[in-house]
């Protein structure tokens, strides 16, 4: 491979980004060279800038930021120093772009193929039915479903997954040399990643494109680079061969990353035959509007015990958290806590039953209030439920915040924009923790934040389950995450409960066929684990096969 | 589709309902000025017998629900009543003269909103283009120095009253270079050619009236495009910018600039009686406030009725536009 001629050559990159009216340094020298055909994988948490580096390799960067050293020089022109039109005829033609989510990056006015077919026709590649015919050859290529019509449907009649594919079609349109693919799969299910992640693979393959994969998810990396980049707050860390990298990570940093999917909690007694449980949702139905949602679920949720609600996006797992807080009052079924029946309407309920199940939301930066300090976003529910007022309530805020693990005098006074994304979430538990609950329920909570960081909050999770005797309600769609702290599982599809049991029992077989599905999709660190994975499932027709499975 | 009819045709009802209401708060409204017709043409020295024989003759002394359902009766088969003053003038007159002689009022209103429509539609007609122009310019190449010319410009034109940039534009284009007639009387059997060149001018004062506001909606609509992640995409794809603002950004800002437009026409059919005193146009709005002067209460009531209408249709139609600009509603999934 190191004889093949050098494509992109990134030299000492430096960033700097704009805020309170000076320059910030957001990169810090990022250096890497790519031959023709080769796939570089860039991974790191979020904040690292593995964006703004695929950015500034097109010679692009966002509205407040700026290229303030080095050189990117793609096929001998250097796009730091040339001029727009130079860098407006490489764009589109022949380097290209995959955002993270096609659903926003596709114009919402116009049709899928008339978007594809722009690059070319500006540019002068092909004429507008030659870009037609080639999109339908590509749409076929990586196995969208009606390769002949879905390039006249717009955007919103399209699915997420199948979106993401018309957007590397469209990537393809001019055959670009270069392709920067930034995050594309982070905003899908695990089923729908597989089939994107193959198609990716396969097209790239086939036209010999190079190619920037950015991600956090080292697992999804591992199948599709043939070297890997870590890069933390702007700096390299380390790059080598995807294989030497898994196999023998060098740098303590990448040593964590590697280490992460480690955490796993010691296996609980079973529950007692006739112990009560905290919530029991039996035979719930749920709507909205006229439209169901849920049909006739029921699990128990025991004390002390976590119970993961696993299922792809759509399946009802919030719908069913939105059911049991009374947010939304089932139409059929009832709710129990510690064995009583619950009104089904929260405006029913008195501050006592209110108080016992609380939540923890997956976006901490909107579920906060952005201007209220920490003090009194945890004080509040202290006075609210417990009526501790002045002294009493400021020494409640302090207890909460070192249960957290935040210092108190340091974070008491801070308003949430001075935090981190996982200070945030552990403020987000603070408040949960403050009405002194039986029961939380937990949506989605780690899955907007890095690995480490989601590691932490994990952690911190089991340690309060463990002091406090709290019960879990784990809404996830990441099965890692499930496997790690969960004692029982539920699976849910279509609004249905497909398989629920203890953890143990689901993870081995028998499957449930969906549930099989849903964990044979979970990338594995093994390089190899998408291609065995697809020789398993038939390479052809990949989509065909998951659907037929379930 | 049937969910776009269904909100059009829902839309359409809400309209009428609206004008309902109107009409009651116009009658009312209308009720509540001070003094009367029977007053105010009769004049100071009038007997109290005069007053009440005039106010028997046009009805006024009936109580005013039974007025008002059958002025709406009469408005909802087309027939809006006859001028107090117009009635009276033929009563003094002695008998029927020349042709026909009493004008309804709906004839008296109908050639007058027609001057206004003609006026209001040169003015859109030269403002909206170059209002969007400017707009879309402004967007391209914002915060250059051609956008703050053109904001400055437009701002201190709408801050300016319109009869001072009236009497500017006759100084410039009237009387220092006389290209365009300062008075606009036009009638009707005028050739289009000549009826357009007098409306130019007042068309040219509302379009000064009304581009700044236009002009700034469409820059900011677009703007507010701009970050949004398919606009990055389009830079992404090496779109020339002018393309990435015309076809990428404009359709999708399209919904709050139809809204202003629509605003601004409104504005142009009710609101411009000052441009029509100061160039002597025989529009409606000279009309409407002659006839509040003498308490016609037929004229005024028609053609506040006639406004409001006027406004419920624009924003009706700026609805359903914007209903339909919107890929999602039109083609749904």
């Amino acid at each position: 491979m190191s004889e093949q001629e050098i494509l992109l050559s990134v030299k000492d990159l430096k960033i700097e980004g704009r805020s309170d009216e000076t320059w910030n340094p957001i990169i810090n020298g990022a250096s890497f060279d790519l031959r023709k055909g080769e796939v570089l994988g860039m991974i790191g948490e979020s904040g690292a800038g593995k964006s703004t580096v695929g950015l500034a390799s097109m010679g692009f960067t966002r509205d407040g930021c700026r290229i303030s050293g080095g050189s990117v020089v793609f096929d001998g022109i250097d796009l730091v120093t040339a001029d727009a039109a130079t860098k407006r005829s490489l764009l589109g033609k022949r380097i290209a772009y995959v955002a993270q989510s096609a659903a926003a990056s596709f114009n919402p006015a116009h049709r899928i193929i008339d978007q594809h077919t722009e690059a070319p026709t500006q540019h002068g590649v092909y004429s507008k039915s030659e870009s037609e015919e080639d999109a339908m050859d590509l749409y076929n290529r990586l196995r969208l479903p009606n390769p002949e019509e879905i390039g006249f449907r717009y955007p919103h009649q399209v699915s997420g997954g199948q979106l993401q594919r018309a957007m590397t079609a469209m990537a393809m349109s001019c055959r670009p040399d270069l392709i920067i693919f930034d995050e594309p799969t982070t905003a899908l299910d695990v089923t729908t990643q597989i089939e994107v992640l193959a198609s990716i693979r396969d097209i790239v393959e086939q036209f010999n494109t190079a190619a920037i994969y950015i991600t956090h998810d080292l697992a999804v990396v591992a199948q599709m680079a043939d070297r890997i980049k870590v890069l933390l707050r702007g700096d390299e860390v380390e790059e080598s061969e995807t294989r030497s990298m898994l196999s023998n990570p060098k740098e303590e940093y990448t040593k964590s990353l590697w280490a992460v999917r480690s955490f796993q909690r010691d296996l609980k007694a079973p529950v007692a035959i006739n112990s009560t449980p905290v919530v029991s949702v039996q035979n719930v139905s749920a709507a909205y509007g006229k439209v169901p949602v849920l049909h006739d679920i029921s699990f128990d949720i025991h004390p002390g015990r976590t119970v993961a609600v696993v299922g792809e996006s759509g399946s009802g797992k919030s719908t069913a958290a939105r059911c049991i807080t009374g947010l939304l009052p089932p139409t059929k079924g009832v709710i129990q806590f510690d064995g009583e029946n619950l009104p089904l309407d929260y405006r029913q309920r008195n501050r006592g039953q209110l108080r016992q199940a609380q939540m923890i939301y997956q976006m901490a930066d909107t579920a906060l209030n952005p201007r209220k300090k920490i003090g009194e976003i945890i004080g509040r529910p202290v006075e609210f439920y417990m009526g501790l007022k002045g002294a009493e309530k400021r020494k409640r805020v302090e207890q909460l915040l070192e249960q957290i693990e935040l210092e108190p005098s340091q974070y008491i006074d801070r308003l949430p924009s001075e935090l981190s994304g996982g200070q945030k979430q552990r403020v987000g538990i603070a408040r949960s923790l403050a009405a002194e609950p039986k029961f939380i329920i937990c949506d989605e909570v780690t899955s907007a934040l890095d690995q480490l960081v989601a590691e932490g909050i994990l952690r911190l999770l089991a340690d309060l389950q463990d002091t406090l005797g709290l019960s879990y309600m784990f809404i996830t769609h990441d099965l890692a995450t499930v496997k790690s702290i969960a004692d029982e599982v539920v699976v849910m599809k279509e609004g249905k409960v497909i398989e629920q049991g203890p953890k143990v029992e689901m993870f081995q077989p028998p499957h449930h066929p969906y549930t099989d599905l849903l964990l044979s999709s979970v990338p594995e660190m093994d390089p190899d684990w998408l291609t065995n994975l697809l020789d398993e499932r038939g390479v052809d027709n990949i989509g065909d096969a998951a659907s037929a499975k379930i | 589709m049937n969910s776009v009819l269904g909100i059009i045709l829902q839309r359409l009802g809400l309209g009428l309902l609206t004008l309902l209401v109107v009409s009651v708060l116009i009658f009312a409204s209308v009720n509540a000025l001070p003094g009367d017709f029977a007053e105010a043409i009769l004049g100071q020295g009038a007997t109290p017998e005069a007053v009440a024989s005039i106010r028997e003759d046009l009805g006024l002394n009936k109580n005013p629900f039974s007025r008002y359902f059958s002025w709406l009766g009469g408005v909802l088969t087309g027939d809006f009543g006859t001028s107090f003053a117009q009635a009276n003038m033929s009563s003094f007159a002695g008998s029927d003269t020349g042709k026909g002689g009493i004008e309804s009022v709906a004839a008296q209103i109908a050639p007058r909103f027609k001057n206004t429509l003609f006026l209001a539609g040169v003015a859109a007609a030269i403002a909206i283009p170059l209002a969007l122009t400017l707009g879309i310019l402004a967007a391209l190449y914002r915060n250059s120095v051609y956008d703050r010319a053109v904001n400055v410009t437009t701002l201190s034109a709408i801050s300016s009253p319109e009869f001072f940039l009236a009497y500017i534009l006759i100084l410039f284009l009237a009387f220092l270079n006389p290209i365009l007639p300062s008075l606009s009387n036009i009638y009707d059997g005028m050739a289009f050619s000549e009826r357009l060149q007098k409306t130019l001018l007042p068309a040219l004062t509302l379009t000064l009236a009304v581009t700044a506001q236009l002009m700034r909606m469409t820059r900011a609509a677009i703007i507010n495009l701009l970050a949004s992640p398919y606009i990055e995409m389009a830079r992404l794809k090496g779109i020339s910018p002018m393309r990435v603002i015309v076809r990428h950004a404009l359709p999708n800002a399209l919904a709050p600039i139809i809204n202003v437009v629509a605003l601004n026409l409104a504005y142009l059919i009710t609101g411009v009686v000052v441009i029509e005193v100061v160039f002597v146009y025989p529009g409606i709005g000279q009309l409407f406030v002659d006839s509040v002067k003498i308490r016609d209460i037929p004229v005024v009531q028609a053609c506040c009725l006639l406004f409001a209408a006027a406004y419920i249709l624009l924003n009706l139609i700026a609805d359903i536009m914007s209903i339909l600009s919107n890929p999602r509603l039109r083609h749904p999934k």
